[in-house]
Parts: C-alpha cells; sequence; structure tokens
C-alpha cells in the first residue's frame, strides 16, 4: 500500500509544472478578504489566513517527521514540499505588510512573516526602496499619511484594485488629481460597459505592451485571471480570438503615431462577422489611450515593479546590489533646492515668465506659424539617443511589429497628406466629450473632469517659491506634448515653449511622451533642477493627461469621420 | 438651391437685408449675393500674398447698420474687420490681436454700427470701437471661457454671455466692472445663446447638455421651456415672426436643421435634412420661410419651409408596454379613438391620462391624447399555479384513476379547469386500462378496482359513436331529469346487487356528464366526440366557461362506488360477459332513445363494453399533449406522461418528450422546487431524462488545508502535494472511515482510534486533549 501512496505522489508531483509562471484563481484571490472597509472582517480574514498558513507550513496533525519515524522501513518516501504554495504566497504577505492602508494589517502581515522567518522559511525581501526609483522612498507620501483626504483615497483605491498600488502612491502627491483619475479608472475596468471585464484587461495589457511596460502588464495579467479570463490569452496574440486582434493595428498606430489613424481603421473593425460595435470601439479606445498614457507615467517617474512580480522581490539576502541602491538615491538628491544652480535654474524660468506677461509686442502670423513648425522640428534634435531596449520575451508575445515606433510629426512622409491637427476644428470639451459621452455613457464628464484637473492643477509654488502663477508654465508643457503629436493650437504662441522650456526639460517630456521605455534616473534628475518632487509628478501627470488626449482626439476624430 | 465651397465652413452671416451672404471657415472667405435661383459670387476675401490665420475665422458677421463692414473672429485670437467699399484687392482693414486664446464670437452692436464686442477663450470680452480703432472697455469673465456674446436687440446697453461652465450672464455696457445677472443654465459647456426677435425678456441657450433651454429674464430668471435634442447644439436661431418656434443645428452626429416649438419639445416642427455633414451656421433671411444654412460639408443651402420634413407626420400615434405584472399601458392619439372603440376582455382601470394639448393658434392642430392602463385582472397569469401544481400533484405512487382524480382536484382549485378536464378525460381513457392489453379481458377488468371507469368509458364511446348528436341534444331535458333520479337508482342499487350498482350507476353518471356538458353548449364529456370534434376547439369553448363546475356530484358518488368495487367475485363477471355480446348492440341504440335509463340495460353495457374492440384514443391524447405543450404548459404535459407512462399506445416522439421534461425541470429548478424536480426525472420513462440525476453524483471533499475540493481521490489533494488525512497514529492516509475528536479535530483510522483510546485518555497527536471515545 505504501509503494501505491508513493506513486500516486511522484505522478502527482510530475503532473505539477516545477515553476509556475501563472499562478491560478485560487491562489490569486487568497488575500482578497483582506480588502474590506470594515475591521472585524478584515481581522477575521487575518485569522483565516494565519490559520491556512500555519496549516501548511506545519502540516495537519502531529508533526510531520513523525510520518518517516513510524515507517522507517520505507525510507524511499520523501518528505513532500508543501512549501511551494505558501512560498508563492509569500510575496504578497510581504506586499500588505508595506503597502496597505490599514495598519492592522500591515502589523500582522509583518508579524506572520517574521514568525514563518522563525520557522525556518525563506523569506523574501523587496528589490528597490519605495514606490519609485526616482524619488527617495521618504520623500514619498506614506501609506499611513496624516492627510485625511489622501489616505481616504489611499483606502479607496486599496478596496478597488486590491492593492495600493505604487502608481496611486506616487499619485498620493496630488489627491484632487488622484480622485477624478481612480475614478476614471475604475469605471472604464469594472464599471458598466459595452466590452466584457476579460477584454478590459486584455487591451489593457496589449496596450501596454506596446511601450514595454512590463509593471502594467503583469498587474493586468492578475486583473485579467480574477476575472475568469482565459489562461491560454496570456501565452500571447496567437492565442487570442480575432475580434481582439483586430484591434491590433489601431492599438499599435495610437501608441506610436496617433495622427496615421483614420477612419479606414474604425471601419475595418465595424464591419464583417464578428465585429466591434462602435460603443465597443469608443471603449477600447479609451482603455488604450488611458494604457499608453499610463506606460508614460510608470517610466516617466520610475515605478517600482510591486512586490509580489516576479521581479519585485528577491529571496536572496540583503547584498551589496541593495546598498548600491540606497547609495544612488541618497547620492542624487535632486529634490533638494541646496544647489544654487538649481535654484537660479528657478530664478530664471520665473523671470521669463513675467517677461512673457509683460511682452507687447506682437508676433506676426507667419512668425507664429515658423514658430511652431520650429518646435516641431527641434524636438528631432532632442532624439533621445539611448539605445533602444530589446524587450523580454514575456512581453514580445503581446507584440506585433516591435520595429513600429515614434516617428518625428515633423519628419512624416507626406505631408500634405497628414495635415496638421487644428485644436480649433476638433476639440476635446466640444466635439470629443459629446461624442464619447455619446457612445459611451458618463465617461466624457469623468475624463473632461481628469483633464481639467490635471491641466487646472496648480499649488502657485516653483521649488521654494509661493504665490506664483505657473499657467503659461503649464500651457507650454501641454501644448509642446500636444505639439509632439502634430497637434496645433492656432491661438498658441510656440515661442513660449522655447522661451519656458529648459532643454534637458524638453528632451524628457518628449523621451517620456514618445520613448517612455528609455527615460532614466539621470533625465529625471535633470530636469527641472530645485524643483519638489510632487511637481515633478505633476509635470508627469500633465505628460499622462495631455498624451491620453491627443490620441483621444485623433481617434475620436477618425470615429466623426467615420460615423459621418 | 445651394452651392459648394472648397472648404469647410465655420460659420456664416448676412447683411441688413439678407441679399448677401458672407461664408467663412478655416480655408474659406467669400461673400455672395443671393439670387433667385443661385448664389452669385461677389468678392473673395481671402486673397493676398501671404494668408495667415487672420484669414482663417472661426466667427464672422455682417454689420446690421453699414451694408460693407464685416469682423471676422480667428483661430488665434485676432478679430479682424473687413471693408467691403475698400478699392484695393485686399478688404482686410483693421486687426485686433488683444485677446491671448482663440476668439469664440465676434458681434456687432445691433444699432450702432462701430460697436463691435468679442468674446474669447481667455475668459475676456471686449468692447472695440471701430472709429477709434481701439479697445473700448473690458469685461472679465473670471477666467472662464467665452463661448458667446450677444448684444441684446432691444436694450441699446444690454448684452449677455454664455460660458464653458454653462453660466448665462447679463450685462450692462456701463458697468464693465461685474454683471448684471448670472445663472447657471447648462451643466457643462453653453455654446450658443440667441434673443428672442420680438419678445424683450426672452433669450435662448443651447449647450453641451443637448438641450435648448428658453429664459425669461425680466426679474429672476426663470426656465421657461426645455428642449432635448438628441446631440449637442452648436447654434440656436430664433425664427423670425414666430414667437414659439426656434431652429438648432448639432456640434456632431446629427447633420439636420431643426427647427422646435418650443411647447412641443419631443419632436421637431420641422427639419431640413440636406447637409451631409454638420451645420455650422444658420442664418434667416428676415422672413419666416426661407433661411440659409452652411455645414462642415462645404455647401451653403437656401431652404424654403415648404420643404421642410415634418418628422411629426412619420411618429407612430400609438404606443403600448407591458410591464411584469401583465399590465398593459397605452397611449393613443384621440383621434383614434373615435374610429373604433375596442375594449379587451380584462378590465380597465380608471386610469385615464389626459395629457392637454397646449393651445396652438398657429399650423397646429388640436391634438391630444389618452393613456390606458389595462390592469390584469386574472391572478394567474402570475406563476404561483405552477409552483402549487407542481408540488400538488400527485405522479406515481396511486392507480392512475386516482392519480387523475387528485390532480384534477388540484387543477381544479387553482381555477385551471381545462386541465382539470383534462385530467379526468385521461382517468375515463386510461382508468381502467391498467390490466387489460388484450381483448379476452372479461375477467381481469372486471376484477380490477377500476372496472368502473374502463366500462363507463368504453360504453360512452359506443354510445356517443352510435348516436348522432341529436339523440344527445334531445336528452338535455331528460338528463337533468335523471340527475336526480340516478342518484336515486344509484342509493338503491347498492342495496341490490353489487354489480348492478356499479354498473348502473356508472353509467347513469355518464348520462349526468353527458347530458349536463351538452347544456352547457355542445360540449361533451368523454371521448367519442374526440372523433367528431376539433380538439382544441373542445377545450376553447371549455375555456369561455368561466363558472362551468363538473358535475361535482358524480365525482363523490364514484368514488363510493369503487370502493365497493373491490369485492366482486370475478367468476360472476366472467359468466355475465359472453351472453351480452349481442344486447350490446341493443343497449347502445337504446340507449339514446330511452326516456328513462334502466338498471337493466345499464348492465349489459358492461359485457359489451369488455368485448368492443378497443377505440384508438391514444393518438389524440397525444396530440392533446401537444396541444398543451404548444400553450406553453409542459407541466401539463410532462405529468401525463408520466402518470400514462408506457399506456399510451402511440408514444410521443421521443425527442419532443425530451424537449417537455428538460423545459419542466428548467421550470422546476428556477422556482427552487429542486425535490420535486428530481422526483420528475426519477419518474421518467425517457432514458435521456431519467438518467440526469444520475451524472455527476460525487461530492467532493475539500482538502483541509487549503479548501480545494479534492477531485483526484480523496486523501490526496493537488494544490497541497499532501496527503490530507492521515491517520494520527499510523500516519497513512485514511480511505475509509475517518474517526475524529470533535474536541481537538484530530482522528484517524477507526479501528486505530478505538484501539488507542482503550488505553489512553489523551489525544494520539499529543495535543493534549482527552478524547473520549463512545
Amino acid at each position: 500500500m505504501q509503494s501505491i501512496i508513493e506513486d500516486g505522489l511522484r505522478w502527482l508531483m510530475a503532473d505539477m509544472p516545477e515553476d509556475r509562471t501563472l499562478r491560478d484563481e485560487k491562489s490569486l484571490r487568497f488575500f482578497l478578504a483582506l480588502c474590506s472597509r470594515d475591521q472585524n472582517s478584515r481581522s477575521h480574514a487575518l485569522e483565516n489566513i494565519s490559520r491556512a498558513l500555519d496549516a501548511w507550513v506545519d502540516g495537519y496533525g502531529s508533526p510531520q517527521e513523525a510520518v518517516y519515524h513510524n515507517n522507517h522501513h520505507d525510507a524511499r518516501i520523501q518528505p513532500l514540499d508543501r512549501k511551494p504554495l505558501v512560498k508563492e504566497l509569500l510575496p504578497d504577505l510581504l506586499r500588505f505588510s508595506i503597502y496597505c492602508p490599514f495598519e492592522d494589517v500591515r502589523s500582522k502581515c509583518g508579524a506572520l512573516l517574521l514568525d514563518l522567518q522563525e520557522r525556518g522559511l525563506k523569506i523574501p525581501r523587496r528589490v528597490g526602496r519605495g514606490p519609485s526609483r526616482f524619488i527617495p522612498e521618504n520623500e514619498i507620501v506614506p501609506v499611513d499619511t496624516d492627510d485625511e483626504e489622501t489616505q481616504m483615497l489611499f483606502v479607496d483605491a486599496f478596496l478597488q484594485n486590491n492593492r495600493l498600488e505604487h502608481i496611486v502612491q506616487v499619485m498620493g502627491y496630488h489627491p484632487k488629481y488622484l480622485d477624478s483619475f481612480l475614478k476614471t479608472q475604475q469605471y472604464i475596468l469594472r464599471g458598466d460597459g459595452p466590452l466584457p471585464y476579460d477584454y478590459r484587461h486584455y487591451i489593457a495589457i496589449m496596450a501596454s505592451a506596446r511601450h514595454q511596460c512590463s509593471y502594467l502588464i503583469n498587474l493586468h495579467k492578475t486583473e485579467f485571471l480574477l476575472c475568469g479570463g482565459e489562461e491560454t490569452w496570456l501565452k500571447g496574440l496567437d492565442h487570442i480570438p480575432q475580434k481582439l486582434r483586430d484591434l491590433y493595428e489601431i492599438i499599435k498606430i495610437l501608441a506610436h503615431r496617433p495622427w496615421l489613424i483614420s477612419k479606414n481603421h474604425i471601419e475595418k473593425l465595424t464591419r464583417g462577422n464578428d465585429n466591434w460595435s462602435l460603443a465597443e470601439v469608443m471603449h477600447a479606445l479609451i482603455i488604450i489611450a488611458h494604457f499608453h498614457a499610463m506606460c508614460s507615467f510608470v517610466y516617466g517617474c520610475g515605478i517600482h515593479p510591486e512586490i509580489d512580480e516576479e521581479n519585485g522581490h528577491t529571496f536572496r539576502p540583503s547584498s551589496s546590489s541593495d546598498s548600491e541602491d540606497n547609495h544612488s538615491s541618497s547620492n542624487s538628491h535632486s529634490g533638494s533646492p541646496t544647489s544654487t544652480d538649481a535654484a537660479a535654474g528657478i530664478e530664471a524660468l520665473m523671470e521669463r515668465m513675467k517677461q512673457l506677461n509683460e511682452t507687447g509686442e506682437e508676433p506676426t502670423q507667419e512668425e507664429m506659424l515658423a514658430r511652431f513648425q520650429k518646435v516641431e522640428s527641434q524636438s528631432l534634435e532632442l532624439e533621445a539617443g539611448k539605445s533602444q531596449l530589446s524587450p523580454k520575451a514575456s512581453i514580445l508575445c503581446y507584440v506585433e511589429d516591435p520595429s513600429f515606433g515614434y516617428e518625428d510629426f515633423a519628419m512624416r512622409g507626406a505631408v500634405q497628406e497628414i495635415p496638421t491637427f487644428r485644436a480649433q476644428d476638433f476639440s476635446w470639451e466640444d466635439q470629443g466629450y459629446s461624442l464619447a459621452n455619446r457612445l459611451y455613457s458618463d465617461i466624457g464628464t469623468l475624463l473632461d473632469d481628469k483633464f481639467n484637473t490635471a491641466y487646472n492643477l496648480t499649488y502657485f509654488t516653483m521649488g521654494p517659491n509661493t504665490d506664483v502663477d505657473t499657467s503659461s508654465f503649464r500651457r507650454a508643457i501641454w501644448n509642446y506634448i500636444h505639439c509632439m503629436y502634430g497637434i496645433r493650437h492656432d491661438d498658441y504662441n510656440y515661442g513660449e515653449v522655447n522661451h519656458l522650456l529648459e532643454r534637458y526639460l524638453k528632451s524628457y517630456v518628449k523621451t517620456v511622451t514618445c520613448y517612455p521605455e528609455r527615460v532614466s534616473k539621470k533625465d529625471y534628475d535633470n530636469f527641472m533642477r530645485g524643483f519638489k518632487h510632487s511637481e515633478k509628478v505633476h509635470v508627469n501627470l500633465m505628460l499622462l493627461e495631455a498624451k491620453m488626449q491627443a490620441e483621444l482626439l485623433y481617434s475620436l476624430r477618425a470615429l466623426t469621420r467615420y460615423m459621418t | 438651391m445651394h452651392t459648394v465651397i472648397e472648404a469647410p465652413i465655420n460659420a456664416i452671416s448676412t447683411n441688413k437685408d439678407a441679399s448677401q451672404v458672407v461664408v467663412a471657415g478655416r480655408n474659406v472667405f467669400r461673400v455672395f449675393s443671393i439670387e433667385d435661383d443661385a448664389f452669385v459670387e461677389r468678392c473673395n476675401l481671402r486673397v493676398g500674398k501671404n494668408l495667415n490665420l487672420n484669414f482663417s475665422a472661426a466667427d464672422v458677421t455682417w454689420n446690421p447698420v453699414e451694408d460693407h463692414l464685416l469682423a471676422s473672429a480667428a483661430t488665434n485670437g485676432a478679430v479682424v474687420t473687413w471693408n467691403l467699399n475698400k478699392p484695393s484687392r485686399s478688404k482686410q482693414e483693421l486687426v485686433f490681436n488683444e485677446h491671448k486664446r482663440t476668439v469664440n464670437r465676434v458681434c456687432f452692436h445691433s444699432t450702432e454700427a462701430n460697436l463691435l464686442l468679442s468674446g474669447s477663450q481667455d475668459g475676456f470680452m471686449k468692447l472695440f470701437d471701430l472709429r477709434k480703432k481701439e479697445v473700448n472697455c473690458t469685461f472679465s469673465g473670471q477666467s472662464e471661457s467665452v463661448r458667446d456674446v450677444q448684444f441684446c436687440p432691444h436694450h441699446y446697453f444690454q448684452f449677455a454671455a454664455a460660458y464653458e461652465n454653462g453660466n448665462l450672464q447679463l450685462w450692462d455696457l456701463r458697468r464693465p466692472d461685474k454683471w448684471e445677472k448670472m445663472f447657471t443654465a447648462h451643466s457643462g459647456p453653453a455654446f450658443t445663446l440667441d434673443w428672442h426677435p420680438d419678445d424683450k425678456n426672452w433669450i435662448a441657450s443651447a449647450g453641451r447638455d443637448r438641450s435648448i433651454k428658453i429664459w425669461e429674464i425680466s426679474h429672476k430668471p426663470r426656465l421657461l421651456h426645455t428642449v432635448q435634442t438628441i446631440a449637442s447644439v452648436a447654434r440656436v436661431k430664433w425664427r423670425p415672426s414666430r414667437k414659439y418656434h426656434i431652429s438648432s443645428c448639432s456640434l456632431l452626429v446629427d447633420h439636420n436643421v431643426n427647427v422646435w416649438d418650443i411647447r412641443r419639445p419631443y419632436i421637431p416642427f420641422a427639419s431640413f435634412e440636406e447637409h451631409r455633414d454638420v451645420v455650422t451656421g444658420i442664418m434667416w433671411k428676415n422672413d419666416p420661410y426661407v433661411f440659409l444654412s452652411g455645414s462642415k460639408d462645404c455647401t451653403v443651402y437656401q431652404h424654403m419651409f415648404k420643404d421642410a420634413v415634418r418628422p411629426a407626420d412619420r411618429a407612430n400615434p400609438i404606443g403600448i408596454d407591458t410591464n411584469v405584472n401583465g399590465d398593459l399601458g397605452l397611449a393613443f392619439s384621440d383621434k383614434l379613438l373615435v374610429a373604433g372603440k375596442s375594449q379587451t376582455g380584462s378590465s380597465m382601470l380608471p386610469h385615464f391620462f389626459r395629457s392637454k394639448g397646449p393651445d396652438r393658434s398657429e399650423q397646429f392642430t388640436m391634438a391630444s391624447s389618452s393613456a390606458v392602463i389595462f390592469e390584469s385582472v386574472d391572478k394567474s397569469t402570475g406563476l404561483e399555479w405552477f409552483i402549487e401544481c407542481a408540488t400538488r400533484y400527485q405522479l406515481s405512487g396511486k392507480s392512475v384513476e386516482d392519480l387523475c382524480d387528485h390532480n384534477a382536484a388540484v387543477a381544479g382549485s387553482l381555477n385551471k379547469h381545462q386541465v382539470a378536464q383534462t385530467w379526468r378525460i385521461l382517468k375515463l381513457l386510461y382508468g381502467g386500462n391498467t390490466a387489460t392489453p388484450c381483448p379476452p379481458r372479461t375477467v381481469s377488468v372486471i376484477g380490477s378496482p377500476a372496472v368502473g371507469e374502463a366500462h363507463k368509458a368504453e360504453s360512452e364511446k359506443v354510445n356517443l359513436k352510435q348516436q348522432l348528436d341529436g339523440h344527445l341534444v334531445q336528452d338535455h331535458n331528460r338528463s337533468t331529469h335523471t340527475d336526480g333520479e340516478n342518484k336515486d337508482t344509484g342509493d338503491t342499487s347498492t342495496a341490490v346487487s353489487e354489480d348492478e350498482s356499479d354498473a348502473e350507476s356508472s353509467l347513469s353518471l355518464t348520462n349526468i356528464a353527458s347530458g349536463q356538458v351538452n347544456q352547457q353548449g355542445d360540449f361533451f364529456f368523454g371521448d367519442g366526440e374526440l372523433e367528431t370534434f376539433d380538439y382544441p376547439v373542445t377545450m376553447a369553448n371549455m375555456d369561455s366557461m368561466q363558472d362551468w363546475t363538473l358535475p361535482t356530484e358524480a365525482i363523490p358518488l364514484r368514488h363510493e362506488i369503487q370502493d365497493r368495487l373491490d369485492s366482486p367475485d370475478p367468476l360472476q363477471n366472467a359468466t355475465d360477459s359472453p351472453s351480452s355480446a349481442n344486447e350490446s348492440e341493443f343497449s347502445s341504440q337504446a340507449f339514446g332513445n330511452a326516456e328513462n335509463a334502466t338498471p337493466m340495460y345499464n348492465l349489459q353495457a358492461i359485457p359489451f363494453a369488455s368485448q368492443n374492440p378497443p377505440w384508438e384514443f391514444s393518438h389524440l391524447v397525444c396530440d392533446m399533449l401537444e396541444y398543451f405543450a404548444e400553450q406553453g404548459d409542459v407541466q401539463t404535459s410532462v405529468s401525463v406522461l408520466i402518470i400514462l407512462g408506457n399506456k399510451m399506445k402511440t408514444p410521443v416522439e421521443d425527442q419532443k418528450q425530451e424537449q417537455w421534461f428538460m423545459a419542466y425541470l428548467e421550470l422546476l429548478t428556477r422556482f427552487r422546487l429542486w425535490g420535486i424536480a428530481n422526483e420528475v426525472i426519477k419518474l421518467s420513462s425517457h432514458r435521456a431524462v431519467a438518467s440526469l440525476n444520475q451524472q455527476s453524483t460525487t461530492v467532493h471533499t475539500n482538502c483541509n488545508k487549503c479548501f480545494k475540493p479534492l477531485t483526484r481521490a480523496g486523501w490526496l489533494c493537488d494544490r497541497c502535494k499532501a496527503l490530507t488525512s492521515t491517520c494520527s497514529i499510523c500516519h497513512l492516509p485514511v480511505k475509509g472511515l475517518f474517526a475524529w475528536c470533535q474536541g481537538c479535530s484530530h482522528g484517524g483510522h477507526l479501528e486505530h482510534l478505538r484501539e488507542w483510546l482503550m488505553t489512553h485518555k489523551h489525544c494520539p497527536t499529543g495535543c493534549g486533549h482527552i478524547c473520549e471515545y463512545t
């Protein structure tokens, strides 16, 4: 009988993949009970979790070794390793012990981890400190922030996503924006909408893959599985339904050269057997634009992978690399306005802004046009010349035609064929909003709110200076991003862009917008020296929104043209 | 009448007497004169060496006083004036670069030729004096973008502004520091506004929230009318000399120009469908029947009002809907009501909504409509009966006729008379046949408890077959008469002989039944008619007889008889049977003619019945079952199928049976009648159905560590890769009985534990619990 059991077990073990790249839904849901506003149910859930872990680690009944004592005549049976399961959950546990807005969960999870360590388990350690590579942990809004509004938003985000994402924590600098951001994201991913839930997350994966953003891909892989999505889809684009594949062309174009999108693309989608309805297209377009823009933010702020992601934690004991990490973060203290040259930079900028308001002479129209073209072509010089990263295979499976990338709008082949997009002819406030709201109710209002918050957000500060009217500076950034996508605001003097945005800032903005995957810490440290981290995050938020709006404008215009 | 221009149009404007029109867009700026049948180009303003943005207009306006003066708003924030009288080729006169952002609207003062007002995205409105060539004064909208400004045509100093945040402001030219009145008109941006040409206090506004609103602004601004449109509204313009008419065009999606009567806000009064892209400008030609429109599709149209499409004419005058309770709502134009008033069977509740049409003075005909709500009185439209039937029906365990009786009573009590009747018929048809598969069945027939039914049924069949309907009709009077009489005989006959009473009363009962049925308008109780009558028709008849009650007297009587039937000696009957073969004919003949059914001939009906070749009725039953199924009452069909089982000679198609069963089971599960569903499955003779509850009878136990169901074996968890329930003593998996202590949850093989606890008090695992084994 012994041998039968043994055989059975061996077979069973052989049957299970040794390193499971995908966790099954049960394992993903293991901690979900923690996500509750009610403290009682949280503590109940914590109890269950600790009990289950206990059982796994120590086995059930008498100590495990007893088996082998009693049956020493059959020494072939090896101790069963129940630990992979526990091991699989440890990163989650670690995550909850650090990034959870609830104090009780944090402390209990921390205690559990210590407990497990005492019992001889290897405990993982997070890679990197804090949510962002660029911003030292102690300057980020802490999870237990004193600011009530922010804290509430963190709790909301935690309940929505079952985790406090690093993105959210970084955005915590700007609670006003975070609020509308969370509302919108919740609505497009989990609210009422024409697309099925698994589609939404899969589209998010495809969109993020275009910018090789493994952070977002991993997040949405998890969500995709939790929505009951089919595991085979995650193997890559070859395993998904044709309907989703059809969308890929648009995803590709929008990611890099949105001006190429035309009504033919929409027509292709809406024709045929398994076609898309207009409402579905609308929903998909919004998800695509949202996640393309999110990629920029993730890279722009150097978001660390979540702890439970593959490279978010390590089981190696802390070594030199860790201290190096520490070292570098403390070394480049870009946030401190100590360096005089940084302070001077701000002074100069403020001076220039003042000048701008005072100058009376108006440039001629020709000059304006020339300036737009100058800004447009100048951005050419700011080529982020860093070597292109070769994407990993795990991402590559969601990418088709990986060589397709951003090409400067000014360099586009046929200038006549693709004219400059005139913001006055198709604006978000007028046409965009109405169309979006028509096809996908309420989204217009949410996006409108989000755009406006991002555009109008200001604390009247600049580095250490207060009471500064930053509107011209903000507008310059916003329009510069639109300019890179060939969107021209007739009523804007593009000379201001060159006047106000220094070279490093422009290069940073361009890199983050067009080649987000190439952003390095150096870029981040170099731009806007002397500004606070929160202000740099603010710039990134504007980047996110301006990019999203640009993509949406192009795609909505295509949609309108298709409809007329 | 229209003309095509090379580029999309952003705005149009006409001169004072509407003989000329200026058309402006990003790449177009021309003046046309309007001839009788064509637009003739008078001049092109977009000329010059460098065509910069000043030549691209977002808005254009013609001076209402001076015929040679034009003003345009450029997207770059410039306000440009044009003088048509200028001798040079370029007519551009003045350029004001005062605004920082796009200028959304320019507007000349209605009487003062030299005053020009502009509203811009940067939140300022500026009043230009063309004589001084400078800004006269600036009005600040508190950093909210201005979407539209319009001078009041009635009041020299007043103008109104519409804002991106949905506000409307009224200003006085003499007070540039603060607005006079402000109110929120729209949620979301207000795109346009227009003063009423006649009524001084009316102003119309429209915006992104897809509504046109009419305001009364004399004291406190008051909302008078709201028109809901299907898309964001780009422009509104009052129709001249029609107080209640306003024209509108949409920002996107809708390419029509709609003219609304604001008192009827749901459907446009007239619409003009010529344009292929969104309309950007509307100008009335000082004449309520002609107007011009410019569109992004690069065309300018002159519309005549008689060309309009009247959407109201095409609207459906009747609306109908039902709610979940089966109530019916119906709205219809009163014009239709005159034509023919039809009532349905259900009661009409006194809910009359008479929407009174507003007073119409112009082209409107008086229209009014009514809304009616019919409320279903029939309680059986609910599905309570279904549940009741399902739970109370008996499907097995008794003889067929008992079951039929029971079910008939159930159906009857729920007012399902048709179904009840069906059961009774089935009882007749099948009640006695349980043990009579072949012709020489006299002995067994009579021996069986159901003999009464068999006789009755068969004899009646013969009777009805052989008698003309007329006979039965003649019987009307008699049968009521016999009714009472037979009761008597029934009583007395019990004393005479059990056999006699049985046969006689059963026959008399049929008389009662058939007679009564005849009284109730040609309905025949029994089966003979099944041949002569279309089955559904009889059913329908019965439906109509709401308070038709079965001869209730018959039922209890019959039961009495049945009770007594158990005793008769089969041999006695057996001797009777051969002799009566001939008499049977007579009896059936005599039956119709006889004034009184005598016990004697009734008695002879028994042998006849048993000898008569069985009448083939099962295909009729099949038809009936199908009829019920078609009507959506699979319950009856399935119940009958179950009860009859294989007694049906021509069975219903296998596939059909399965469908019915499945449908019924589905319904039962919907109502959570799991037990009944299971019973139905069990009783089903259909193989596919019967095997339903034999699939997946496995209940998996869960792993005691990760709670995952143990699918592979009861003692091995795939996930934990561990044995689940190991014995605490031998540490081998327990595959059979697992005895465990309820106190400490430890346990193992029953035998082991028993042994252990014989000698020990404590738990074998050493957890310290003192286990008890009993």
